[in-house]
């Protein structure tokens, strides 16, 4: 149900993304969903409360040209978005090399769907602590 | 001569209420170039809302701050309404805006003591807080906790405020009202605090928009920008009016927190008053359908956005959250770049930063 | 500072604001939600609660009978109270004490 979405390819971003920056339109954020093959990348812009999306679907192991050159906000999204989903972005203006959310150590994009076993595993439903238990 | 050194600001300072670093570059006392290095209460939020169902994920969203609690429960909420096309009968629209105007009350409040607590004016941070103890009392009677309020619901509000509790919140209110010009003109008029704040943190107009600034900060540097003009729940209906000031300093956003703070005592006050009778939630059948929504609100620090998509089933597909801190860091690092370093934990603090929001 | 010499000696002479808390407890209005408690002759050991648990804090087991909680990791969000179809789960005024 999100209205305004254009769909574009990789090479198209930085240009699609410096016009709308001419146009006036606020850096929202960026959403990074993985779908299995793909991960589905959607930039938020708005301007005067109306939003413009545009999404672009990268393949895995592609690697996404960093807009964090034209707007510098974008910079802390992309580092959080390589963090969490291993996605590969190329030309950030600051690069944490992966450690931006995670520390050194943390299980490697825990959001990343095709990497199993090193997502974030839920904790099984556990007897309650031996200590504490109310009734019987 | 010129000597550059790196001075570490946190993760723990006495300004900061929650662990974020900043690596400040320094060439003598000025700053040259500043860097968060944020992590130390990732809590992998996202991950668990996947496994938890659309309902539980509620009382997920509502544990991402604790200060603005119920603000994140209520943009869950109208997102997941949004997408399984649930209707919210009128009473449950006034009911948000009065906690989520209460909220915003607690939370200006709160940071208002701890920037007076940052340049050590201790007396006004208590009293500031002793203010904010009334409006969690307020929270409290009507909901039953201080500030996990937990009444927000998927298609509507659990608790009702019957005319016994409205009377007794307008009363809280008045008295709130009485003790604040007194505070706030010792916040806004002191000598000592203006020259604290006064031209410190700079974020011009055109810059607070590139860098995606929002609430307070973007407001403060004469950006119109706040989504309660849009109308959502019933903002509509009380002839919200936004607070902006233009000179975009650390003085400029004190003052945009503390008119917003009359705003909403304004607000909640309307609410109280305009509120319809009927019922107070919908029951909600169904699951969220394979579909996605960008849900957004105004609260205290700024635009929320949440990012959910559905797919069918009780889970949910994908939950995504910015925080208005994490949209207002490009920003801090703006004003933090050519300050003094006796400045930083002022324009810190300016900023009002949720690091365990930013980082979920 | 002027503005606030007014108040600082009313204050001054005014009694304190805070509560001498272990000899004067707080009063918690009505409907606090604080300790999670059960009424276990009604329960009918269905595992409802168990299964809505945001927190994954209720065991419900049907042989042998036993509905245990794990107070530590309740988040008191009332959900279980909610969901239960006898309404025998009960939210106490006041809160898990640190020694129980
Ligand atoms: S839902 Fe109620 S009746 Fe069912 S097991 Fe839980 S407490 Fe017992
Ligand atoms: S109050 Fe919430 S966390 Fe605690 S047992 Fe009930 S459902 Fe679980």
């Amino acid at each position: 149900m999100l209205d305004n979405v254009s769909v574009i390819t990789l090479d198209q971003i930085a240009a699609e993304v410096w016009l709308l920056k001419q146009d006036g339109y606020r850096f929202v954020t960026m959403t990074c969903c993985d779908e299995g093959e793909v991960h589905d990348v959607l930039y938020h812009f708005d301007k005067n409360y109306a939003l413009k999306h545009l999404r672009v679907k990268v393949r895995k192991g592609e690697s996404l040209p960093s807009i964090s050159g034209i707007y510098f906000a974008a910079l802390l999204v992309e580092n959080e978005m390589k963090d969490l989903l291993g996605v590969s972005v190329s030309g950030m203006v600051i690069d944490f090399q992966g450690h931006f959310m995670l520390a050194e150590g943390a299980p490697k994009a825990p959001l990343n769907k095709s990497i199993p076993g090193i997502g974030i595993q839920v904790q099984e439903k556990t007897p309650a602590a031996a200590e504490g238990t109310v009734k019987s | 001569m010129n000597r550059r050194s790196t001075i570490p600001f946190g993760p723990q300072h006495p300004v900061l209420p929650e662990p974020i670093q900043l690596h400040l570059v320094m060439e003598n006392e000025k700053i040259i170039q500043a860097l968060p290095a944020v992590g130390y209460i990732h809590r992998g939020l996202e991950k668990i809302a996947e496994k938890k169902d659309y309902i539980q994920d509620v009382y997920l969203a509502e544990r991402i701050c604790g200060i603005c609690s119920f603000m994140h429960s209520q943009n869950y909420c109208q997102g997941i309404e949004e997408l399984m096309k649930v209707t919210v009968p009128d009473r449950a629209k006034y009911l948000r805006v009065i906690w989520a105007e209460t909220h915003r009350i607690h939370s200006h409040l709160l940071i208002l003591g701890l920037l007076a607590d940052a340049f050590g004016f201790e007396n006004l941070f208590m009293r500031l807080w002793k203010v904010r103890e009334q409006i969690l009392d307020i929270m409290e009677k009507t909901t039953g906790n201080r500030v996990i309020l937990g009444v927000c619901a998927i298609g509507g509000v659990k608790r009702d405020i019957t005319p016994e509790l409205a009377d007794y919140v307008l009363r809280q209110l008045e008295s709130v009202e009485k003790q604040l010009p007194e505070l706030c003109d010792s916040l806004l008029k002191d000598y000592s605090v203006r020259q604290r704040l006064i031209g410190v943190g700079v974020l011009p107009k055109d810059k607070a928009h590139e860098l995606g600034a929002v609430g307070p900060v973007a407001r403060a540097s004469g950006l119109r920008m706040d989504l309660r003009e849009r109308g959502y729940a019933a903002y509509g209906d009380l002839d919200f009016k936004m607070v902006t000031e233009e000179a975009g300093d650390c003085y400029a956003r004190t003052t945009v927190r503390v008119k917003e703070l009359y705003t909403s005592l304004e607000l909640v006050r309307k609410a109280i008053q305009r509120m319809p009778q009927g019922p107070i939630a919908v029951p909600v059948k169904g699951t969220p359908p394979a579909d996605e929504v960008l849900a957004r609100i105004e609260q205290p620090r700024g635009e929320l956005n949440f990012y959910i998509r559905g797919n069918g089933t009780r889970n949910l597909e994908r939950f995504r959250v910015r925080t208005p801190t994490f949209a207002n860091l490009p920003a801090l690092l703006h004003q933090l770049t050519g300050c003094e370093l006796a400045d930083v934990p002022v324009i810190a603090i300016c900023i009002d930063p949720c690091i365990s929001c930013t980082e979920r | 500072m002027v503005n606030l010499t007014n108040s600082i000696f009313r204050k001054l002479f005014s009694r304190p604001e805070t509560l001498r808390y272990p000899f004067v407890k707080r009063e918690l209005p009505e409907g606090t939600r604080g300790r999670i408690d059960i009424e276990i002759d009604k329960c009918t050991f269905c595992g409802a609660c168990e299964k809505r648990c945001p927190a994954n804090s209720l065991k419900v087991t049907r042989e042998p009978k036993s509905w245990t909680i794990n107070p530590y990791s309740c988040i008191i969000c009332g959900y279980c109270i909610e969901v239960c179809p006898k309404k025998c789960i009960i939210a106490h005024k006041e809160h898990y004490s640190p020694n129980t």
